[in-house]
Order: structure tokens, then C-alpha cells, then sequence
């Protein structure tokens, strides 16, 4: 069949990538010299000088991406050698946008500036990346603890719905906060879920796959087995309900039945879960207005009467605008209009990058993307035991999925959601999380490569 | 498991190729549609990163754009009130008008023509520039015309009539641009409208726009070459001398200027009656010669034509479907008959170079910012509207009306000057609309002037031509031929 060696042939080709750490360390340098010239490339275009702030903005981030090298080199010598430097890539990238549009924000007096704490974010974040490879040597200890994991994702997806630290966003009821400091647990909780559904399918799959009572043709689960997957889209209702986003929503129900389908092998889950999905959105879009409100400003993002509203349409026709002004080649960094996309530091990072750096920069981001995705795919692949399989791909498909909602909705494919765009958007819990995401997969990587050589 | 792991592989290599093709969609396919948008501003903000180009009369620069520091980089100063009209203004809240609007992709460097330029920006990285704009316009002219027309309002169009250069173009009142161009959205909105509100209408161009004026008797020298080119009429065709005379089909009489006959005997030739401006005449001459022939050499003057000299200018207008009294009416250039100062001074034009219309133009030259040039607007031949002999013959009867006609007043020593007045009515009680439309010397002319006064120059019906715009031309030929 064609699309399985369209899907194997990729990996095939990464195989020829050495995993040893000198072809990572090679790539760092060159990730970091882009990174130095993006930023030097900003203040030539924005202040025409050029100025020692802009080690301000390179060195912490590239002396953490290295100090992570380090790390691996000591405790997971085999692991993958590309995620790493296409992780940091984008990150960099990131930092260096939200710089850009700092400098037009200081142009216009404005008071918000992200650029410093996002510099300071990220050096934790790789931080945070680093304990994980120099702790968790073993993934299948996370194994152990499966239903502790569960509820600690239960308990972090709803935290942000509780009195007093809880906060709203844009309509969103994703954060929670202490005073000026404020955190997405939802973004946590998809690691924790991850390895929960990993720990749990991997112990229960030969249940899950048994063939149930067959109803016009098709082979249907038994109640017992069908109960998962039904509790799980009643969570994911919950969490829309609870937090008024349909995109973390779409997220965790969409890592489930992937979860599942991968473990059983059983379309059927795929199947019912898309129909419940639709159906459940499609409900929502009638009983929640702000659900509504989304889906008009998608459907027909120009009419004036979105473009007006509260909360219409307008952001996503500024990022729109902003991505056609990008053309083919782009603005140039620091030479378009991204400051007047709303929220272009976070939410709309992706048409701040899609302006200045033109479908060119679009494609290769979502290249770099796409590249990260099939890394994790290719570690599930070459994992022996289920638990390893199923972590990394949940891991994997979670990144791919986000991406997909975020850089869906903000080009107007998808209704837009209150996602981050990973690694690119200003936002420390979406950088700990998908950091957290590279260094499992890094761990992974390893020791998947240990056991197969052992 | 490893397949279904492909499966996921290919579900979502599925997903990122539906977001290639969007991202393709949005920054190829629909880049047009999007950056045109009237409520994306990234258009118009584009322009502002661009120092716009300076526009000159001869080696003057009149408006420059000048860095500053701010978001908008250059500050757009206007020299002199002297060419409000004609450059207009480049407002970043409130619009643009004149060269600033019509010339706008040279000056702002976003023309197709400066292609090579915005490459070599991209390279290089030097900032593109506009280009320069170098108007036909002559300041000491121009300062002749805006002097002598002072405070009353109204337009002077001077033009070349050999090439069809525009050397002068004033309306007043005028405005300064500077308010428009500064960059406080407060001041410079709240200045836009003072002036939207003002009665006198400062941002109108009335050489070329605006709410056109009755032409009143300069319109004569259009039915006048009507008849001659009809080939029915000569200079010595003669009409009954009436002192009054009864539109056809009416009850309704009108009088020569001087409520009299036009000068003595029982008949009056068609020189006379042109020389002393009389209006009865006219009448009979138009109704003879039928509105068809007169509209179709209104026409080849100029007149229903929207004009881009590059300004916009606002069509003439000789009216359809006329009845019979009417038709007399514009005979010497009232009922609905209006125009432009511009379109007499083409019909002028066409009389002074020997029947042949330049198209007039007030580009000289568009030079890019590395004094490449862009472009050159040649001399055009606009139309034939009239034979030799009939511009000569409307020449010697042009002359003669100023050396002993009813346009006096424009008459210099030494030298010939043609000329026309009209003192055109606007209605039963309101002032006269007072016009000179002339050109000198006769023999060989180096330029053609076009006077309109409004409001009867300040003394409502008391006014002539002869009295008030006459002096105002004879003051801009006199410039130029002390040149």
C-alpha cells in the first residue's frame, strides 16, 4: 500500500542520521548562529543599529540548549540527535519574534514586553528538560504510577475552574494564577494523561481488542469495554464546560483515541470517537455562545458584523492580513506589521512568523514541525514494549495534533481555539510542557537504543 | 502495533499537508484580495516606511518629505501655500488630493516603473525611495497669477499652447497642506474637517474641478468656430440687430449685455457681434446652427472628456436633448452649459496653435531617487478641432476685441494680445461668474490664459469680465513676456 511506505519511507530516511552527539552538537551551532543572526537581522530593521542587548536574548537560551547537550552526553549518550536542535530552533525562533514585536511595542510606548521572560522561561524550561533526561533514566518507571498520574491530570484540569487562582482568559478558563504569576496546567496535564493512557492500555489492551458481539456487520466492544472511552468524552465535555475551550478539549479526547486505536488496533474506536467528537462540538456550537461565537467568526471571518463583534473575528482577519502581506518570501524579520495582530506574541505567533518570514518560513516551521512528530513516531516504532510505544507516540501525535489546531485555526482552516503554539509562543507553561515533551522522548530515544543493542 | 503507528504517521502527515496548502492559499492565492481590503491598513503603512519623493517647480523643491522621529519616519512639509492646489496634500487619517493622490505609486516608490529600484533595496538593503516629480509649473508665473487674483476667489490656468505645458494653476481660496500632513490623528482630523466645512471650499481644485461655472460669453469663441468650421457662416454672415430678442417657442425675452442693439444698423456681422460680445447674435447663431454642430466641436475641444493631465478633471458640459430656447441660451454660454477654466483655456489653446489641441500636462519629468528617469510625458496632439484659416480668423477677432472690443482691459503695449471675456449669470440675484480667456502675442503665442473670478469678484452683479478678470490675465501674460 502506498501511504505505509509513504509513512515508512521517512523514517527510513531519518535512520541515515547518526544519533551520536557530535552531529547534535554540529546542528546546535549552526541553530544558534540562525538565532543570533535573526536577532541582529531585527535590530538592523527595526533600530538600524545593531546593539549588545542582543546577547541579552541569545546567550542564556543557547548556554541552557547546550547545557542540556551535556546532559545527554553524561546520561543518554544514544538518544535522538535532531529533536534537540529542532526543539531549540523554534524556540530561539520564538524568542526572537517576540523581541521584534517588544522593539514595535517600545516604539509605540506600550508597557507590555515578553521578549526577557520568555529568554528566562525557556533557559528554565531546558533546565527542567535536563532533570528529566538526568533522572528518568528508565521511562518505565513512569510506568508504575498510572493512575497516580491520571488524577493528577484530572486535578490540574481543573484547577484553573477553582475560586481564587483561577483565571479567564479571552474567554478561556485555562489559567490559574498568584498574583502576577500566572500558569496553563492544562498544558502539563497532557503529559501526565499521556502517561496515564501509555500505563493503562498497555496493560489492558488484550481486553480492549477482544471481539465483542458483532451488530450489522461491524465487531462492537461490550459495555465494559466501552466504558473508557465514554468516561473520557465525558471528561472532554467536562473540560469544555470547565474551561470554555474546545481546543484543549478536541486535544486530550484526540491523544485518546489515538492512544487506543494504536493499542487495539481497532478502528472502531477511531470511528465512534470522530462521530462523537463532531457531535459533541457541533452540541457545543449550539449551547455554549462562545463555542457559537467561534464558529461564525470561522465560517465567515469577513462579513463586518464578525469583524466587529467582542471577540469576533477581527484577530484572525489582522493575522490573516499579516500572512498575506508575508507573501511568498515574507516582509523580513522586523520589516512588517505584526504588531498589529492582536495577541501576535502568543496566541497569533504563528501569522507574526507566516509576515515576516513569508510561506517560505511557514513551511519550513511546520517542516520542523513535521520532522519533531516523525522523530517521536520513529522512537515508538523502534521501542520493544508497549508502554515506550505508546508514550512516545501519544507524545508525538500530541505536538502534531497542537500544531495542527493552533495553525489551523489561526489561517482559518479550524475554528480558532485557545491553544499555544509549541516552542514558538510566548508563555512559560507551553514551554516547560513541550520541553518536558522533548526530554521524555529524548529518554526514550535512549533507551530504546540501549535495549535493542543490549 | 507498528502499524497502526504508521497509520497515526500518515493521519498526520495528512493534517500538515492540509496546513501547507492553506498557508499556499492565504500567501499565494489570496495576497490581492487580502492586502486590499479596506480595513487592512498595512497597505498604507507600507508607504510611510518609504521617504516619499520630493515634488519641484524647476529647481525648487515644494514639498519634501523630511525624517523625523516617530513611528511614520518622515514628516511631509508643504513650502508654499502658492501650489496647495495643484500638489494637494498626503494625510495619513485624512487622504490625499492633487499630484500627492495621482502620482502617488511614483512618489511613495510602489510603481511597477521602479521594479529594478525595490530589488536592489532588497539586496542591498537601502531603503527604497519615491521619486521625484518635477511639475511644468513656473514659479514666477505662478506667483504672477496667485498675486494678481489676491483675495478674490477663483482659478488661473496658464498653459503653453505649443506643447500644452501647464506653467500656471491657481485656486483660491488655497489651504495649508502642513495641517493635513501632520502626524497627531486629532489635529489633523479636526483641521480636515474645518476645512470639508468651510463655504469657500479650499480643497477644491477650481481650475479643474469643483461644481464648474456657467461659461457665460467665452463660449462664444466655441459656436463662433462651430459656424466657421460648419462652413456656412464667415466672419461677415450677418444676423437681424436686434435690441431684443424673443426665445423661440416663449414669451420670454433676452437682451445684449448693453440692453441695446449691437452697435448700429439694421444688421450686424458675426465679427462684430464676437469682438463686441453681443449676445442676440449668438442666439439666433445657435439656434441656426443647431446644438448637434456646437456640441460636436464642444467636444473636440475637450469638453465631456474626463481629462488625467494627471490631476482628475472634471468633464465640461455642453447639455443633451435641448429645446429650441435653450439651445439659444447656449448660444453664448448659459443655461446649462458649465465648464472648467482648464477646458476654456484648451478651447483658447486650440484658437492660439493654429487648431491643433496639445493635451495638457503638468508633468515635466518623474525622476528616481538615482536620478534615472522614469518618465517624460511628451507633447500630444489631444485634437484637430478646428482648420488653420478658422484659427486664424478667430485670432484677428480676438484681437480686435481687446484693441477696441469689449476686452479692453487686457491690452498691453507693443504687443497683440487676444482675448475673450464673459461676465456669465448665475441667476436672478446672485453675483456674476466674471472670465478673461486670452492669449499673447497674437502672431506667435507663448502662452494662453484663463481667468475665472467668482462672486462677481466681491461686487455681485456690478462686475465684468472686462473690468475684473481681464486685468488678472493681462498681469500673468505680462510675466511671462518679461520673461
Amino acid at each position: 500500500m502506498s501511504n505505509v511506505s509513504l509513512t515508512s519511507a521517512i523514517p527510513m530516511l531519518l535512520k541515515a542520521v547518526p544519533r551520536s552527539r557530535n552531529f547534535e552538537a554540529v546542528l546546535l551551532f549552526w541553530v544558534a548562529g540562525i538565532h543570533a543572526f535573526a536577532l541582529a537581522q531585527i535590530q538592523l530593521a527595526v533600530n538600524l543599529e545593531m546593539s549588545a542587548d542582543l546577547l541579552v536574548y541569545w546567550a542564556p537560551p543557547t548556554i541552557s540548549a547546550w547545557l542540556l547537550h551535556y546532559v545527554l552526553r553524561k546520561h543518554a549518550v544514544n538518544a535522538d540527535g535532531l529533536l534537540l536542535p529542532l526543539a531549540f530552533l523554534l524556540n530561539g525562533l520564538g524568542i526572537a519574534m517576540i523581541y521584534r514585536l517588544d522593539l514595535a511595542e517600545i516604539t509605540n510606548g506600550g508597557p507590555d514586553l515578553f521578549a526577557e521572560r520568555q529568554v528566562w522561561l525557556s533557559c528554565f524550561a531546558m533546565l527542567i528538560a535536563a532533570v528529566v533526561v538526568r533522572f528518568v533514566k528508565n521511562p518505565l518507571v513512569l510506568r508504575r504510577f498510572p493512575y497516580l498520574a491520571g488524577a493528577a491530570a484530572v486535578v490540574l484540569l481543573a484547577l484553573p475552574a477553582a475560586p481564587v487562582i483561577g483565571r479567564t482568559l479571552n474567554g478561556a478558563t485555562l489559567w490559574i494564577g498568584v498574583g502576577d504569576l500566572t500558569f496553563q496546567p492544562g498544558e502539563i496535564a497532557k503529559i501526565l494523561l499521556a502517561i496515564f493512557f501509555a500505563g493503562y492500555l498497555a496493560s489492558r489492551k488484550g481486553s480492549l481488542s477482544e471481539i465483542g458481539s458483532r451488530v450489522l456487520g461491524m465487531r462492537v466492544p461490550g459495555a465494559k469495554d466501552l466504558g473508557p472511552i465514554l468516561l473520557f468524552w465525558i471528561a472532554s465535555i467536562g473540560v469544555l464546560v470547565l474551561q470554555r475551550d474546545l481546543g484543549t478539549s478536541i486535544l486530550y479526547f484526540g491523544l485518546f483515541l489515538v492512544m487506543i486505536y494504536t493499542a487495539t488496533g481497532r478502528g472502531f474506536y477511531v470511528g465512534i470517537g470522530m462521530v462523537m467528537m463532531i457531535t459533541g462540538a457541533l452540541v457545543a456550537s449550539r449551547v455554549f455562545d462562545y463555542v457559537a461565537a467561534r464558529f461564525d467568526s470561522w465560517l465567515d471571518p469577513f462579513s463586518q458584523a464578525n469583524y466587529s463583534a467582542a471577540g469576533g473575528s477581527y484577530q484572525l482577519v489582522q493575522g490573516l492580513f499579516g500572512m498575506a502581506h508575508g507573501d511568498v518570501i515574507g516582509a523580513g524579520l522586523g520589516s512588517g506589521f505584526p504588531q498589529l495582530i492582536p495577541l501576535a506574541e502568543s496566541d497569533f505567533i504563528f501569522a507574526a512568523m507566516g509576515e515576516e518570514l513569508g510561506m517560505a518560513g511557514v513551511f519550513a516551521i511546520l517542516a520542523i514541525y513535521l520532522l519533531i512528530v516523525y522523530r517521536g513516531l520513529r522512537i515508538s516504532n523502534t521501542n520493544q514494549d508497549d508502554f515506550s510505544k505508546l508514550l512516545a507516540l501519544g507524545l508525538a501525535f500530541v505536538i502534531g495534533l497542537q500544531v495542527f489546531v493552533v495553525s489551523g485555526g489561526v489561517m482559518g482552516l479550524l475554528p480558532l481555539t485557545g491553544l499555544t503554539t509549541p516552542f514558538l509562543a510566548a508563555g512559560g507553561s507551553s514551554l516547560l510542557a513541550n520541553w518536558a515533551i522533548i526530554a521524555l522522548l529524548l529518554v526514550l530515544s535512549d533507551s530504546s537504543l540501549r535495549r535493542s543493542a543490549a | 502495533m507498528n502499524r497502526q503507528v504508521r497509520r497515526v504517521g500518515l493521519f498526520l502527515t495528512v493534517m500538515f499537508v492540509a496546513l501547507f496548502a492553506m498557508a499556499s492559499s492565504i500567501q499565494v492565492l489570496r495576497t490581492q484580495s487580502l492586502y486590499q481590503d479596506p480595513r487592512n491598513v498595512r497597505a498604507a503603512y507600507e508607504t510611510y516606511k518609504t521617504q516619499r519623493g520630493s515634488i519641484l517647480v524647476g529647481e525648487q523643491e515644494v514639498v519634501t518629505s523630511d525624517p523625523i522621529n516617530d513611528q511614520y519616519r518622515f514628516l511631509r512639509n508643504y513650502d508654499s501655500v502658492l501650489y496647495s492646489s495643484v500638489v494637494g496634500y498626503f494625510s495619513i487619517f485624512s487622504g490625499s488630493s492633487g499630484i500627492e493622490r495621482s502620482m502617488n505609486s511614483l512618489l511613495s516608490g510602489q510603481s511597477s516603473a521602479q521594479f529594478f529600484e525595490q530589488i536592489n533595496a532588497l539586496l542591498d538593503g537601502t531603503p527604497v525611495t519615491g521619486a521625484a516629480i518635477e511639475l511644468s509649473l513656473d514659479a514666477d508665473i505662478q506667483k504672477a497669477a496667485w498675486d494678481a487674483l489676491g483675495a478674490r476667489k477663483g482659478a488661473v490656468v496658464a498653459m503653453d499652447p505649443a506643447t500644452g505645458r501647464i506653467i500656471a494653476m491657481v485656486s483660491k481660496p488655497g489651504f495649508d497642506a502642513n495641517l493635513l500632513a501632520g502626524h497627531s490623528s486629532q489635529a489633523t482630523t479636526s483641521a480636515y474637517r474645518e476645512l470639508l466645512d468651510d463655504p469657500d471650499s479650499p480643497l477644491v481644485n477650481r481650475a479643474i474641478g469643483g461644481d464648474l461655472y456657467h461659461p457665460g460669453s467665452v463660449f462664444k469663441i466655441v459656436v463662433a468656430a462651430a459656424a466657421l468650421e460648419s462652413g456656412r457662416y464667415s466672419t461677415g454672415t450677418t444676423f437681424e440687430n436686434l435690441d431684443r430678442y424673443r426665445l423661440p417657442g416663449t414669451t420670454t425675452y433676452i437682451n445684449n449685455s448693453n440692453n441695446s442693439t449691437c452697435g448700429d444698423g439694421a444688421l450686424v456681422t458675426l465679427e462684430t457681434a464676437l469682438i463686441r460680445s453681443c449676445n442676440i447674435p449668438f442666439a439666433i447663431l445657435a439656434v441656426d446652427l443647431g446644438q448637434d454642430r456646437i456640441r460636436a466641436q464642444a467636444e473636440l475641444m475637450g469638453f465631456g472628456d474626463e481629462l488625467a493631465i494627471p490631476l482628475t478633471v472634471t468633464p465640461s458640459i455642453y447639455p443633451q436633448d435641448m429645446e429650441l430656447p435653450q439651445v439659444a441660451l447656449s448660444g453664448f454660454g448659459q443655461f446649462d452649459v458649465r465648464t472648467t477654466p482648464l477646458q476654456i483655456a484648451m478651447s483658447t489653446a486650440a484658437i492660439a496653435n493654429q487648431g491643433v489641441l496639445m493635451k495638457p500636462q503638468l508633468i515635466d519629468q518623474v525622476v528616481a531617487s538615482n536620478l534615472n528617469v522614469l518618465s517624460q510625458p511628451q507633447p500630444q496632439v489631444f485634437s484637430s478641432p478646428m482648420s488653420r484659416e478658422t484659427a486664424a480668423l478667430l485670432t484677428r477677432m480676438m484681437v480686435d476685441s481687446v484693441e477696441f472690443g469689449a476686452a479692453s482691459n487686457a491690452g498691453i503695449s507693443s504687443i497683440a494680445v487676444a482675448g475673450k471675456t464673459g461676465t456669465a449669470e448665475n441667476g436672478i440675484d446672485e453675483p456674476y461668474t466674471l472670465w478673461f480667456t486670452g492669449f499673447a502675442p497674437a502672431e506667435s503665442p507663448e502662452i494662453v490664459v484663463t481667468v475665472v473670478v467668482e462672486d462677481g469678484g466681491g461686487i455681485g452683479q456690478n462686475g465684468t469680465g472686462n473690468q475684473v478678470a481681464a486685468p488678472i490675465a493681462k498681469a500673468v501674460m505680462q510675466a511671462v513676456l518679461n520673461k
